[in-house]
């Protein structure tokens, strides 16, 4: 084959070496929160994945079990998660994808077998699972919300259209399939992160934000706690603004409109 | 608005599309500017110039736009390009960004009138007292002028993204896919559409899926094929009903138990489906094979090609980086005997379907001096590397081809790397055997 380049603006794109930023896979990692409970299910299987944290050169590696590494997975998941929501039109098919597969990594660290109940659990997993847990409700609420809020502006700035034979409105979806509002990150019915004998860990947290329709299959699994928890301020992925922010757009309080940050 | 954006990141290819003929190829970019190409005749005069493609005219299709109601701009970035079959002596093509079509109209004026009674030369009118007798004007050849004009604007039909558009093969109509619905336009009626398929859930919260990518047959002018997140491509039937929301064919391959993870359902996400020329078949990419699919077997693909399987192992630093979400397409040549599709470093691959064998090649100016000829590149996953082998360590993951087309006759690719095109002329086969 013979060639011709045509060059357009003669500048070739910028480009990396290829290799990926360590920077980035380091702060994935410190960043991430240990889940004490995760590491005594080592008989447990899980999905192959790729064995990338198996390079003996990484730092983090050490003698890393696969149950440890989805953790960073899911952590890098949530984290995409959240940074998709963030996007001022967030792209459907990444969202419906990272969120398709952040189920999946859930679905893998639920225990396939009863944990046996801790009566007294130590403070310091207890801490970390309530952050965790209210960050990822917080963001499935976040992002159902949005997604809700996507299809109410849709109603409002579509041009009229005749159309031959619409479906109905409200057609069926057909099948139970789960959708994204039942990541059920705290629900008891998937057994996920919680088990009946977790319960009580969850009774101090403050779950106003949780107590919306949209967020209902979780919510039987909490009780609105008699004062609030430290899960209220430390969240790590959401600042009080953007909670109080995304507070308002539930309640309808505040349209739906571009969020603080740079760029597009 | 301000633009974030570096000068060059307007120059990005965003589409490339030869039309019927092969005499004429478009390009769209992220700026939303429309080049279009044409090919030299070949001829004796210019022997070097031996039916290579020049820059045929220039025009801005698409300007960002800035929605109000939902305060968000609409990027101006040209998702796909699709020609109309020729009908008169002017070309049209449809080109498309997130939320508007347009169609456009090229036509050429190599003409002009010169003798007018009242005018001068320049335009100005004569002293009437001047004009003693009358003339006929007559046409006089001119440089050659391409006059690019918008004909219709099919606005508002699309909340969500635009990732396809395919003219019907009555000529009449056409359809727009984003990632959620399917529209049917007419081309001469822009201000209505007809819903086609819709699978948006009742509950957004229930949304698991969504279309990414759509086509009509290339000859049953009711038949279309679209694709999903999920790798499952639906053939449907206008006629059945109005609305297509019950397939007449669901082509799915079961999951291969030994190589799933958790990034199974991504890399099986279809970014391109495409009919054969001749209608028999379908092609299809995701991220990490091409897949030949009889539209008589609904069960598998009758051929699958590893792109760059050695990707494999690398998935999880691929989803941390976001390139396992990159788009790729693919396309047939002429004689639906080949398939090329393309992948990261500025490779581009092509499997002949006849004798299995496949190369990998490479849109580079070091690689690709005019005349060239291109040489078939090697990536080794480690052991023996032979000396122009490129580890996968080394794989440049920003250059990647994600725009790829193949002339309709010849053996003429066009290979959009990044902001530069690169047009690959076999000149030893010139014309389908």
């Amino acid at each position: 084959m013979k060639g011709r380049g045509l060059g357009r603006q003669g500048v070739p794109a910028a480009g990396s070496s290829g290799r990926f930023d360590p920077r980035v896979r380091q702060m994935m990692l410190s960043k991430g929160l240990k889940r004490k409970r995760e590491e005594e299910e080592e008989e447990k299987e899980s999905l192959a994945v790729d064995a990338w944290w198996l390079d003996p050169g990484h730092p983090a590696v050490a003698q890393a079990p696969p149950a440890v590494a989805s953790s960073s997975l899911f952590d890098l998941s949530v984290l995409k998660l959240h940074h998709s929501l963030r996007q001022s039109e967030p792209d459907l098919r990444h969202l419906v994808l990272v969120v398709n597969t952040l189920r999946r990594i859930q679905a893998s660290m639920a225990p396939t077998a009863a944990l046996p109940p801790v009566p007294s659990p130590p403070a310091a997993p207890g801490v970390a699972d309530n952050l965790l847990a209210s960050s990822d409700a917080a963001l499935s609420a976040s992002m159902a919300s949005l997604l809700e809020d996507l299809s109410h502006i849709e109603g409002l700035s579509q041009a009229p259209q005749p159309l031959a034979d619409e479906g109905p409105p409200g057609r069926p979806t057909g099948g139970a399939s789960p959708g994204l509002g039942a990541l059920d990150l705290l629900g008891p019915a998937t057994g996920c992160l919680l088990d009946d004998g977790f319960e009580g860990l969850f009774e101090d947290i403050d779950t106003s934000m949780y107590d919306s329709e949209l967020w209902a299959p979780a919510s039987e699994g909490l009780k609105p706690g008699p004062e609030d928890g430290p899960g209220k301020e430390e969240a790590p992925e959401l600042d009080e603004a953007e909670l109080d922010y995304l507070m308002d757009v539930l309640v309808g309080t505040q349209a739906l409109e571009r969020p603080p940050g740079p760029g597009r | 608005m301000p633009s974030h954006r570096m000068p060059s990141e307007a120059d990005i290819i965003s589409t490339v599309e030869f039309n019927h003929t092969g005499e004429l190829l478009a390009t769209g970019d992220k700026g939303g500017r429309v080049v279009i190409f044409q090919r030299e005749p070949e001829s004796k005069n210019a022997p070097h110039s031996q039916g290579e493609y020049d820059v045929y005219s220039t025009f801005q299709s698409h300007e960002p736009e800035f929605d109000y109601l939902k305060s968000l701009e609409i990027e101006e970035k040209i998702n796909k390009i699709k020609w109309l079959p020729q009908q008169n002596a002017a070309h049209s093509l449809l080109s498309t960004n997130d939320k508007t079509i347009k169609l456009w109209k090229i036509t050429e004026r190599d003409k002009r009138p010169e003798g007018y009674n009242l005018k001068d030369e320049e335009g100005k009118l004569k002293d009437l007292s001047t004009v003693t007798s009358l003339q006929v004007p007559v046409l006089k050849p001119m440089d050659l002028m391409v006059e690019v004009s918008p004909r219709r604007v099919f606005a508002n039909g699309h909340t969500y993204h635009i990732n396809s558009i395919s003219v019907n093969s009555d000529c009449e109509t056409y359809m727009s896919a984003d990632d959620l619905r399917i529209n049917l336009w007419h081309l001469a009626i822009t201000d209505r559409s007809f819903n086609i398929v819709d699978i948006k859930p009742a509950n957004m919260e229930d949304l698991t899926e969504v279309i990414t990518a759509s086509e009509f047959h290339p000859h049953h002018c009711n038949l279309f094929v679209y694709s999903s997140s999920k790798g499952s491509l639906r053939l449907c039937d206008m006629r059945a009903a109005a609305l297509c929301d019950k397939h007449s064919k669901l082509f799915e391959e079961p999951e291969d138990p030994s190589n799933r993870s958790f990034f199974s359902e991504i890399i099986s996400s279809v970014s391109d489906v495409k009919f054969s020329h001749s209608g028999r078949y379908m092609l299809t990419r995701d991220y990490l094979t091409v897949k030949v699919w009889d539209l008589n077997m609904e069960a598998r693909p009758i051929e699958t090609y590893q792109v760059h399987d050695y990707l494999r192992s690398k998935l999880c630093s691929l989803y941390e980086n976001d390139c396992i979400f990159d788009k790729f397409e693919c396309a047939w040549n002429g004689s639906d005997s080949v398939i090329m599709t393309g992948a990261y470093n500025n490779f581009f691959r092509m499997f002949d379907r006849n004798t299995k064998r496949d190369v990998t090649l490479e849109a580079s100016r070091e690689s690709s001096k005019p005349r060239a000829v291109l040489k078939p590149r090697r990536v080794c996953v480690g052991g023996k590397r032979r000396r122009d082998d490129i580890s996968v360590d080394s794989l440049d993951f920003t250059k990647k081809i994600l725009h790829t087309a193949w002339h309709p006759a010849e053996n003429i690719i066009a290979i959009a790397a990044t902001n530069n095109l690169y047009i690959f002329q076999d000149k030893v086969n010139s014309e389908m055997h």
